[in-house]
């Protein structure tokens, strides 16, 4: 069944224009530093985004900054809104099911099919990102290795060697498809109550702005540590020397539980639910 | 084959399928009539184990549904409400895709089984256009395909012409039969009356919920009690026969009779000419007349 789901998502159109918009935006910020040369000023705008200037092998770094927070949540739950109540209304659910498929398996398949789009997405990111990066900026490393951006890590002027920087992006790509597992679990919950795909995103991305607004609220800080939006950006703990791991192994925690809870959710609702249309 | 007992389910206050019992044995060509909205859609639903009934039982090749449903739909093929594909794929991938989606598959066959399936359903030169620009028609052939492709042993179609044209619809049916006579069980539904007269062997009339009617189609198709008479002197007839007569039309006479041999006899001997005589039958549309009340659309 994962076979069949992998072959569905890479052979609709739709995967390759989502990763290609995804992959646009950190071109086009891109553009507008190599022209204008103005980094943000410390502090403001995305992380790492002064430090690319001088170095752009750091750009692949910046451009997770630049999709994590909204652009790379919202297509998560626009595919996986669509996951079971698209099958529903394009009435091959049904099909599926009488095949026999069984209903666990589904569900399963649909997940794996998204942590796959998920991991395919920030890969293309990240490739287009070194590309534009070194073209644009240039990459300097010195036989010491990549100079670490004072202003992420704790220590400035620290260098790590490229195979350092490597390792730190693989564990921020897993980070990453780890935190869009809350996501797509809410969709992909949401995507079993109703039959409208737009509705099952809606809902999911409504969760999302809620939880986002909520973090910055500091009248809100009781409930702050079990959003599931809060630790998003604790990958940049992976550019710390030594890595931090405490927010990044808190945030995985957080991640799992959303997911165990409400993939649970789906699967009970899933298991009884009529399939009626 | 299929046997319910008791067969409910509700939505809310609305009861879409009432305690019905159906009967369908191995080889049987049995057709499900009813109009659109008197619970066709939701009782084939249940036997496929998609909507779950409110009460009930229901048996399927002898296992209990939906329970142990995953062990007999591998040998089910089925067609339900309309067909469902992947609009940006071909027929052929489409096929291809649910075979692969499923338990018991083998993949060495499944281009050849696909071949197989679209050339019986009348789609053997479909090109790679995805299924979007397919008519109506091709789609539904396309489903019948699908329902074909690991030869089941029981057919469950749901209203299997919609969308096609005369000449589609007479290829199906021919289609179906074949497939009969090699050893598959169908049970189909419909809302038109021609198609199961015209196919089934088997009725069972579904009204608001309820199955009214059950029973062999010739069972249903009983005489009447009365012969037609087509004669160019109708008056002379009905002069021979004066209170046996129970309607004139044109030239042919309705006579209250048993044995169409013996009135032919009766008026022959009195010289009286006979172009035609035949023993009435029910037809099946008067047998639904009877068994059910009013036309489901009609709000009175």
């Amino acid at each position: 069944m994962i076979r069949v789901e992998l072959a569905k998502l890479f052979r609709r159109p739709r995967t390759y224009v989502i990763t290609g918009l995804l992959c646009a935006l950190p071109l086009i910020v891109a553009i507008f530093l190599a022209t204008t040369k103005i980094p943000p000023p410390p502090g403001q705008g995305g992380a790492f985004l002064s430090a690319v200037l001088s170095n752009g092998a750091l750009y692949p770094a910046a451009a997770m900054a630049l999709v994590l927070p909204v652009f790379l949540p919202v297509s998560v739950a626009v595919l996986a809104g669509d996951a079971v109540a698209g099958e529903a209304s394009a009435g091959t659910l049904r099909y599926l099911l009488i095949r026999p498929v069984s209903r666990t398996r589904l569900v399963i398949a649909k997940l794996l099919s998204l942590v796959t789009f998920v991991l395919f997405a920030i890969l293309a990111v990240l490739v287009t990102a070194y590309i534009t990066g070194s073209l644009l900026f240039g990459v300097s490393t010195t036989s010491a290795g990549v100079a670490l951006p004072a202003d992420v890590t704790s220590l400035s002027g620290v260098t790590i060697t490229p195979f350092g920087l490597v390792l730190r992006l693989l564990g921020t790509v897993a980070y990453i498809v780890v935190s869009m597992l809350s996501v797509a679990a809410i969709a992909l919950f949401l995507s079993t109550v109703t039959d409208s795909a737009l509705g099952a995103a809606m809902g999911a991305l409504a969760v999302l702005v809620t939880s986002q607004v909520l973090v910055t609220l500091d009248a809100a800080a009781a409930v702050r540590p079990y959003l599931p939006t809060r630790y998003w950006l604790a990958w940049i703990d992976f550019f710390r020397e030594p890595v931090l791991w405490r927010d990044i192994e808190r945030g995985a925690g957080i991640q799992l539980v959303y997911l165990v809870v409400l993939l649970g959710a789906a699967w009970a609702n899933f298991l009884t639910k009529d399939v009626a249309d | 084959m299929i046997t319910t007992h008791d067969l409910t389910k509700r939505y809310g206050h609305t009861v879409a399928v009432d305690g019905v019992g159906l009967d369908v044995r191995e080889g049987d060509r049995y057709g499900l009539l009813g109009p659109n909205g008197s619970g066709k859609t939701t009782l084939v639903r249940m036997l496929l184990g998609l909507v779950f009934a409110t009460k009930g039982e229901i048996e399927v090749m002898g296992r209990p549904v939906p329970r142990r449903v995953r062990e007999v739909l591998p040998d089910i093929g089925a067609l339900v409400e309309g067909p469902g594909a992947y609009g940006n794929l071909s027929g052929r991938t489409n096929l291809a895709l649910f075979d692969a989606a499923g338990p018991g598959s083998r993949r060495r066959d499944r281009r050849q089984r696909v071949g197989e399936a679209l050339e019986r359903v009348g789609l053997a030169g479909i090109d790679r256009r995805p299924v979007k620009a397919y008519s109506l028609g091709m789609r539904q052939r396309l489903g019948l395909a699908g329902a074909l492709l690991r030869k089941p042993r029981l057919l469950i179609l749901d209203e299997p012409t919609n969308g096609l044209d005369p000449r589609g619809i007479r290829e199906i049916r021919e289609l179906l039969a074949s497939l009969n006579a090699e050893g598959t069980t169908v049970f189909l539904s419909s809302h038109l009356l021609g198609e199961i007269d015209a196919l089934c062997t088997r009725v069972g009339v579904m009204d608001r919920g309820q199955l009214v009617v059950q029973d062999e189609l010739s069972a249903l198709r009983a005489p009447t009690g009365h012969v037609v008479v087509t004669t160019p002197t109708p008056s002379r007839a009905v002069a021979l026969l004066d209170g046996r007569v129970s309607s004139i039309s044109g030239d042919s006479v309705v006579v209250r009779h048993e044995d169409a041999g013996a009135l032919n006899a009766l008026l022959v001997e009195a010289g009286i000419t006979v172009t035609g005589i035949s023993t009435q039958h029910r037809t099946l549309e008067d047998v639904v007349l009877d068994a059910t009340t009013t036309s489901s659309d009609r709000v009175s």
